[in-house]
């Protein structure tokens, strides 16, 4: 597969997926896995697991890493640029043609609506990972970091580090005590 | 130029600690670009995360790419943008360049277990600030009611609810 053809299944991923990142996975499954049968089903759900360990958004990881796997640089960078220029280019164009009318009553008053539905999306977001985590350990760092977030105002940077740190003590101090106790 | 630097340095920041991306990395966008840099007002804030929705593309480029040109123009969406893929791109060219310890690794599997449910409550808190500026008096409440039934018992899907959202604000508020 040629770093073009990489860059223009991405750039057609990019163009027509709405919703975030998470929307764009099984359209990548469908275009690399079941189409064009360059990546392996059970490779593509360890790819996934790697890109949503690492910082950033992950259909960028997902592209960078699968582009190197099959064409090196050249295909990290012709994927990556795939996939990011669709956004950069609509993005510009609404920031260009439309927000210049954000002052205008009628705007205003369609965002006041919008910014509600927002909140609807992001709530049911969250309400959805929260299913996943209600395990007493999960549901302490759940509690933890909104109260830190919200009644302490600290920095998303020293949340997201105290949770790591917070993981990786409990669960190391943890193996130690169970391997005491196996022998 | 200095700002062209901040707008950089800030998104390099953002790319750095954005685990879980989406809707997670939100408040450390809040913090940076609202709160210590004031580029952008909250309300306008959450315009762009409904922009982000109806546009194609990841949240966290489409936020880069609008607050790069809303502070300096086309030339501070493309840094705002570089920025924020510099760290998240080299990261994983290394991990797919040597391969394999990565994922085994011990240190990683027990961090992320610490990470994952630290993202419900930066999803959560990041909720709790979008509300308070959305909801403005006892209309938004019921249209807020409104949006969440069409999208748990209709299922309609979040563009749709987005454009009558827009459409519901334009009756009630102009």
């Amino acid at each position: 597969m040629s770093a073009w053809k990489l860059f223009f299944i991405y750039l057609k991923v990019g163009a027509f997926t709405f919703g975030g990142g998470y929307a764009m996975i099984p359209v990548f499954e469908r275009e690399l896995v079941m189409k064009h049968h360059v990546i392996k089903p059970e490779s593509f759900y360890d790819t996934l697991v790697i890109c949503q360990s690492l910082p950033g958004a992950i259909a960028v990881n997902f592209a960078a890493f699968t582009g190197y796997k099959l064409r090196g640089y050249t295909g990290a960078f012709a994927s990556v640029l795939g996939v990011i220029l669709p956004s950069f280019a609509m993005i510009l164009l609404v920031a260009v043609f439309l927000f210049r009318f954000v002052e205008e009553p009628l705007f205003e008053a369609f965002f006041k609506g919008v910014r509600l539905s927002v909140v609807a999306l992001m709530f049911l977001a969250g309400w959805k990972m929260f299913k996943r985590h209600r395990s007493g350990f999960g549901l302490f760092i759940i509690a933890i970091t909104l109260s830190m977030l919200l009644g302490f105002s600290a920095h998303p940077i020293i949340v997201v580090v105290f949770a790591g740190v917070f993981g990786y003590t409990s669960l190391t101090v943890k193996a130690v005590v169970n391997h005491d106790a196996s022998r | 130029m200095t700002l062209l630097v901040s707008i950089f340095l800030a998104f390099l920041t953002i790319g750095l600690v954005s685990f879980g991306g989406g809707y997670a990395m939100l408040p450390l966008f809040e913090r940076i670009v609202v709160l210590d840099n004031a580029w952008l007002s909250m309300e306008r804030f959450v315009d762009m995360i409904a922009i982000s929705q109806v546009t194609p593309g990841p949240i966290a480029i489409n936020s880069a790419t609008f607050i790069g040109y809303q502070t300096v123009g086309v030339l501070g969406a493309a840094v705002a943008t570089l920025g924020v893929v510099l760290i998240p791109v080299t990261l994983v060219l290394s991990v797919a360049h040597f391969d394999r310890s990565f994922q085994q690794s011990r240190i990683v599997r027990r961090v992320l277990v610490g990470l994952r449910p630290a993202l419900v409550g930066l999803i959560m808190a990041s909720v709790f600030s979008v509300a308070t500026s959305a909801i403005i008096d006892w209309k938004s409440v019921v249209i807020l009611g409104v949006l969440l039934l069409m999208l748990v018992r209709v299922k309609a899907h979040p563009m749709v609810v987005i454009v009558l959202s827009g459409l519901l604000g334009m009756v009630v508020y102009s």
